[in-house]
């Protein structure tokens, strides 16, 4: 089959799957588990139990604080000790649930058997409250509440459904290894949301550099009942796996400024997602488990792993457990090399959309000094939205705010293209992500003023 | 945690790709043309290029260090790209004195005084070419071919193609061996002999990914189409497209000069419009100038209208009309 591909820019890094052959484990529990009450998109969460409560696995603990927010659970059975402020992957306080572990009690009425459901439930509305009650969010990076995206505003209607196995990130082993180790799950996934979106079309979109995966779900594909369902190789370049490239991919539309991917009769959902979505609505078991890819380049291969980790646990015990930090890491990373952050704080714990503990040697994540731009283009050539970093950085430094917007500063993704591809060293990206927020944040007052004055309109 | 790390914002890695990266492929796509300059002119080439490269960089470096106190910035090797260019499109009579002044035009007026690498508007190369053309026209149309480690039987002194052309008319030019001017074609600036040697270097350059075809496709293409106009207008008086693609600095410039990342458009359709400028502009000076050659003129010219065709071109936005 042909493969496909999005149609502006992109590059093209050493893809580094190192730790693809590692078998998903379960890792051990901690003694004690420190969960987030903001692990997605949106308002924070807010606890539904109390310091000295006793707390089994599954068992909510805090509710969504808006209408943009997700349920969060309990990833452990044990004692509440504490919920107080706790340092993130950044070092920013945010409110945590600790949580004293003891024995491993499931809550009543998760199914944890191996038994594939494949039936799918023809009660939308129950599936969908039923993915929103099991906190499930985006697991592809961006940690949307799925229910939400699931449910499109009347009026508009998904033609096709998307499912991301494009794992386009370097060194990120996890999106592979479900696909090969729970294939028929993430299809059951995915027919479930596809029945909830009233039976669009649905592609599964996975990197030729995982032919395997590809084999895998096509095979899987073949044995279940789904129809309308089928698997679209695609290209290896980054980020394939970007919402709006992916959808340019696969449906050759491409999302207006500012849109969302349902104007154009979208709905992407990440194949880690896609594995949520079956045990919520198939087993009952909420979002409290996730896969996690313990790699880099200074990491020997015997040491890389595949962890099916549970939310809350500190990143230093799952470090401690595979090994320690390897010699020769100048940088940790939580996430992929092109878009993941540096971690500052190892005492962080794991969230749901945890994807990797990542180890790079300086040699690897050395900047170059910066020097003059050349003018090469190169920045352009790879933006992926199509902008023009070497313009854009000149606005910036010309603190032109009108300039940059009238060249679409606020369509960057941040997918670090730019800075990537850079000869001359130039920090592109720390530069744009600065001037983005305040493009966005001029377009947002001007539609708050815009607002307010039609309101005092109406009024008078 | 094990020792300090690291922490700085996405993206984590970097392409194997540098400035100095980009100026030792040209380095290396212009050595096909610059071993058959060296081979068929001998000592006298070399001594050229070594004045030119050495007094490029060691300019650079004093400029940079002493005028502008700041790091040195010849590391990235556009100084060695200016000074091989250069003498490639000098003459290899040309005496060291007048390469010297040339690489203090290039350097010290068309490069540094700018702010150095990716601030000049005119091409280094070019500006000193053209300065010493009108400087020091004697010494600029020498021709004279000097005993090179390889003896061409085909080796004539005197006027260049287009000189002749340009002294003559189309009688003068009548009988050119076309297949010898792409292999070998003694006469005129050292980097013009093989446009055989100089396409496989823009092939490597092309394969490399450091530029672009278009600006280089579009010069052609340009030169291609006028000539063919004029020549089937009326033969006697116009020379034909293949004796202009082939003769004189096109090939050299097209490949080389017009595609300078500086001076040249950012965008692909940019870059078009600055190739059909360039080409006319050749085209209307080899035929109508009083200079038989037009090139870097064209180019010079060209350079001028970067900042406007930037304006008006951009890249295709994702999602905009």
């Amino acid at each position: 089959m042909r493969k496909l591909t999005f149609s502006i820019g992109g590059v093209h890094p050493d893809d580094a799957k190192l730790s693809k052959d590692c078998t998903i484990e379960a890792l051990p529990l901690p003694q004690t588990v420190y969960v987030s009450v903001a692990q997605h998109l949106g308002a924070p969460a807010v606890p539904t139990v109390a310091v000295g409560d006793k707390v089994k696995v599954g068992q909510v603990i805090a509710e969504p604080g808006g209408f943009i927010s997700a349920f969060v659970h309990s990833p452990v059975s044990g004692t509440v000790k504490s919920i107080a402020p706790r340092a993130d992957l950044a070092g920013k306080p945010v409110a945590h649930i600790e949580i004293a572990v003891e024995g491993d009690e499931w809550a009543e009425g998760i199914d944890l058997s191996d038994t594939l459901v494949t039936e799918i439930p023809t009660d939308k509305a129950a599936t969908l409250e039923k993915i929103k009650q099991c906190g499930i969010v985006g697991l592809g990076g961006a940690t949307f509440p799925t229910h939400v995206k699931l449910n499109p505003a009347p009026g508009s209607k998904a033609e096709c459904l998307i499912i991301n196995g494009a794992e386009c990130e370097p060194y990120l082993t996890s999106d592979y290894r479900i696909m090969l180790e729970r294939t028929k799950e993430i299809i059951v996934g995915a027919a479930i949301m596809q029945q909830v979106l009233g039976g669009c079309r649905c592609v599964i979109g996975i990197e030729e550099n995982k032919p395997e995966a590809i084999k895998a779900m096509r095979e899987a594909l073949a044995q279940l009942p789904y129809d309308n369902i089928k698997v679209q190789p695609l290209k290896k370049r980054y980020p394939q796996g970007g919402e709006k490239q992916l959808i340019d991919a696969v449906m050759k539309r491409q999302v207006g400024s500012g849109g969302l991917p349902i104007s154009v009769g979208a709905v992407v959902q990440n194949a880690a997602t896609s594995l949520a979505v079956y045990e919520a609505v198939q087993k009952n078991k909420p979002l409290i488990t996730n896969v996690l890819t313990v790699t880099g380049d200074c990491l020997p291969v015997e040491k890389q792993h595949n962890y099916l980790f549970r939310i809350g646990v500190p990143l230093s015990f799952i470090a401690e457990y595979a090994g320690g930090v390897p010699e020769g890491a100048a940088k940790i990373i939580s996430g992929g090399p092109m878009m993941g952050r540096a971690i500052s704080n190892m005492e962080a714990t794991t969230v749901k959309g945890s994807s990797s503990i990542l180890y790079l040697s300086e040699a690897a994540t050395k900047r170059g000094p910066e020097s003059n731009c050349i003018r090469c283009g190169r920045c352009a050539d790879a933006c992926p939205m199509g902008l023009e970093p070497f313009l854009l950085r000149r606005l910036t430094l010309a603190g032109d705010l009108e300039g940059l917007e009238a060249n679409a500063m606020q369509d960057c993704i941040e997918c670090g293209c730019c800075l990537y591809s850079c000869p001359a060293g130039i920090p592109l990206l720390d530069l744009l992500r600065q001037s983005k927020n305040q493009v966005l944040g001029a377009i947002r007052a001007r539609a708050a003023a815009a607002k307010a004055a039609a309101e005092a309109a109406k009024k008078e | 945690m094990a020792g300090k790390m690291l922490v700085s914002p996405s993206p984590h890695i970097h392409a194997a790709v540098s400035t100095r990266s980009l100026m030792l492929d040209v380095v290396i796509a212009l050595l096909p043309a610059t071993i058959v300059a060296v081979l068929f002119y001998g000592w006298s080439e070399l001594l050229v290029l070594g004045v030119s490269i050495a007094s490029c960089v060691l300019l650079e470096w004093a400029i940079t260090r002493w005028l502008m106190k700041k790091p040195s910035t010849v590391g990235d090797l556009s100084a060695v790209v200016t000074g091989l260019l250069l003498a490639l499109n000098l003459p290899v009579t040309t005496p060291w004195w007048v390469v010297l002044i040339g690489a203090v035009v290039a350097i010290g007026i068309a490069k540094m005084s700018f702010g150095g690498i990716g601030q000049n508007v005119f091409n280094p190369a070019i500006t000193a070419r053209v300065f010493l053309l009108v400087s020091f026209p004697a010494q600029m149309t020498d021709w004279t071919v000097p005993a090179g480690f390889i003896h061409s039987t085909d080796a004539v002194s005197g006027a260049t193609l287009l000189g002749r052309y340009a002294e003559g008319g189309v009688d003068a030019i009548a009988g050119t061996d076309y297949l010898q001017t792409l292999f070998l074609n003694i006469g005129g600036s050292a980097g013009e002999i093989s446009a055989i040697a100089l396409l496989i270097g823009f092939v490597y350059l092309l394969i490399r990914r450091v530029v672009k075809p278009w600006i280089t496709l579009s010069i052609f293409g340009t030169v291609a189409l006028t000539s063919l106009i004029f020549w089937l207008a009326d033969p006697a008086q116009f020379s034909d497209p293949v004796f202009n693609l082939l003769t004189g600095g096109l090939i050299l410039g097209a490949c080389f000069m017009a595609t300078d990342y500086v001076t040249s458009p950012m965008s692909n359709w940019g870059g078009v419009i600055y190739g059909v400028g360039i080409g006319f502009l050749v085209m209307m000076i080899r035929y109508f100038g009083s200079y038989p050659e037009g090139v870097s003129f064209a180019i010079l010219i060209m350079n001028m209208t970067v900042p406007l065709l930037n304006n008006w071109f951009h890249q295709k936005k994702y999602g905009r009309a």
